[in-house]
């Protein structure tokens, strides 16, 4: 392989419902920085049925150079062969030295399938991307280890250099409707080999659970909230506040709530506008998930919680009696206004 | 039916923690697991065997020490147990880990091939994908349920996404890789440790599968870590040690200050 063969950087846009995904935009605005930084085109690749020209500008509005449509009636539903078929095709007709793909159940699924394909290397859920400067290499770094340390991985040899990105760890660009750009349909044969699943049942469910990656204000309960009684006593804190509730990987093991609320590596990345950790000690598996929080206050009854490292505000004290206090004295700030 | 599980022995990394002086991870005493989202997909494969009769095959790469999770699984109910061994496989990556896994899978009779999603100590959920193209088998993941079909050519699967899922169908061979929440792992029962000491956990090196060493361990492997760190904190913000009425008019206050309330 001659890897200066492969030039400009891809970004696989997810598609679910007809609806182009969040992640797609965020990673056209991180791509942006590495395309200019490489000076190499950046290229959308939107798979799907019946794609339309709209999506294709909004690619192109949000940072694309290139929008390559992919569009076949057997790929409305996400199934695996075929959509892993239509991006190693997309890969090998314009040989990017580069394929981003977003951390979703979609991306995580697909990502490995097709770097095995492509003989290529893989990083799972990097939080930072950059480019070195000498070799032009990619720099991937992620959490390792739990979310304990830190890892920079390169994939010096092969291309495409591909990553997964967590959705909310990249921040989509300015949209600009001026923005010019390229649409190109790429043409894919599916045939019965490729259909090699039976989807039985779609079943989607919409706004059934609230999102804690949409929350503006997000209570986050710990392990030191000592049970599920006094975890559950977030909740009219989170009312308060008009947030949500969401836990530490602890508290999700533990069973005092669902996986769709665990912030951290393994679960969700958030940045609200206030980040509420009560009880959490703060393993970087957590701060991982929360640290770009716009403001982040802690509460701890241990004074020497590494949570208190990354707050803007750091209280000491028994989270689990401050919560009550703490009701109250917004009831009474808002009866004052 | 032969279903083969492939399994990691991970260090429990809820228990790691950083040495505050050092900045390295501190090992000593973190006791190793059987990755919980492969012992769900175990356990998956001994309902199956239950139900419908089936030889349960565990495989598992890693060191010599990783026998003793090769023991659990047996001494839950799997029927053979292989450890790919060997310092050549040293290093990988998941592709290479991938190539390897799948390599033994070669020689291995499956009808079914059950992963864990992802391992606790990696978090990639890469290598299930990636054996299942090797090996050119379909594959299905995030599995949270699964069902024999009952002329036992087929399973039916649950499989997640963020909002919703889909039941699929899928004929065997497959691959597929489990959530740890689709079941509760049964406990080795003490005939069945008494029964896995009678079993033999077969190590197989190198030279036991049909693999090209170049895609194999540290040298076979695309990625490589460059550099790894603890991460520096940000400039922490102020901290008081009050009571927790105290603490209470704090927060509101500064709530004020930053018009989030």
């Amino acid at each position: 392989m001659n890897i200066s063969d492969y030039k400009g950087v891809m970004v696989f846009a997810e598609r679910r419902n007809g609806t182009v995904q969040k992640i797609a935009y965020e990673l056209l605005g991180m791509g942006r920085g590495i395309a200019d930084r490489l000076e190499e085109p950046l290229i959308a690749v939107l798979v799907g049925a019946g794609l339309g020209d709209a999506e294709a500008a909004e690619l192109i509005a949000q940072g694309a150079d290139k929008v390559v449509l992919i569009d076949h009636p057997d790929l409305g539903v996400y199934m695996t062969e075929p959509y892993t078929k239509a991006l190693a095709k997309a890969i090998e007709a314009f040989r990017p030295g580069i394929v981003f793909i977003g951390a979703s159940t979609i991306g995580r699924d697909l990502a490995p399938r097709v770097s095995a394909r492509a003989r290529t290397g893989l990083t799972a859920d990097c939080t930072g991307l950059a480019v070195e400067d000498d070799t032009r290499n990619l720099l991937m770094t992620r959490p390792a280890f739990g979310g304990n340390i830190m890892a920079t991985i390169v994939c010096p040899a092969h291309r495409p250099q591909m990553s997964t990105v967590r959705p909310g760890v990249m921040r989509k660009l300015e949209r600009n409707p001026s923005r010019k750009g390229e649409v190109v349909r790429l043409d894919i044969e599916i045939g019965p080999a490729d259909r090699n699943v039976e989807i039985l049942e779609v079943v989607v469910e919409k706004a059934v659970k609230k999102n804690i990656e949409e929350a503006t204000v997000l209570v986050s309960g710990g392990r030191g909230l000592g049970n599920v009684g006094n975890f559950r006593k977030l909740d009219a804190l989170a009312g308060e506040l008009g947030g949500l509730v969401s836990a530490s990987r602890a508290v999700v093991d533990a069973g005092w709530t669902g996986q769709e609320r665990q912030v951290g590596q393994t679960g969700k990345t958030v940045r609200p506008d206030l980040y509420l950790a009560l009880g959490i000690s703060g393993m970087i598996q957590h701060i991982a998930g929360m640290e770009d929080s716009e403001y982040i206050i802690a509460v701890n009854k241990n004074a020497s919680a590494p949570i208190f490292e990354y707050a803007d505000l750091g209280i000491v004290t028994d989270a689990n009696k401050l919560v009550p206090a703490l009701v109250e004295e917004l009831r009474e700030a808002k009866a004052a206004r | 039916m032969n279903i083969v599980v492939c399994m990691k022995q991970v260090p429990d990394t809820t228990e790691v923690r950083i040495d505050p002086i050092t900045g390295t991870l501190v090992r000593e005493g973190i006791p190793s697991i059987i990755n919980p989202d492969d012992k769900s997909g175990l356990e998956a494969a001994l309902e199956l065997k239950d139900e419908a009769g089936a030889k349960v095959t565990v495989l598992s790469m890693g060191p010599p020490q990783a026998e003793l999770a090769l023991r659990e699984a047996l001494a839950m109910g799997a029927d053979e147990a292989i450890l790919l061994s060997d310092r050549a496989f040293g290093g990988a990556d998941t592709w290479a880990t991938s190539s390897t896994l799948a390599a033994a899978l070669r020689k291995l009779p499956h009808d079914l091939v059950v992963c864990g999603r992802q391992a606790i100590d990696g978090d990639t959920a890469q290598v299930g994908p990636q054996i299942a193209e090797h090996l050119g088998l379909p594959h299905v993941s995030y599995v949270s349920e699964l069902r024999l079909e009952p002329e036992g050519k087929s399973v039916v699967v649950r499989r997640v996404f963020e909002d919703g899922y889909h039941m699929i169908r899928v004929k065997l061979p497959c691959l597929l890789t489990c959530l740890k929440d689709m079941n509760k792992p049964r406990y080795m029962s003490v005939g069945g440790v008494f029964d896995s000491y009678a079993k033999e956990v077969k190590v197989w090196s190198l030279a036991d599968i049909d693999v090209d060493p170049a895609n194999i361990g540290l040298k076979g492997s695309p990625t490589r870590v460059k550099q790894s760190f603890t991460k520096g904190a940000k400039s922490a913000g102020k901290v008081y040690e009050v009571d927790p009425k105290e603490g209470a008019k704090i927060i509101v206050e500064r709530l004020k200050e930053k018009f989030i309330i």
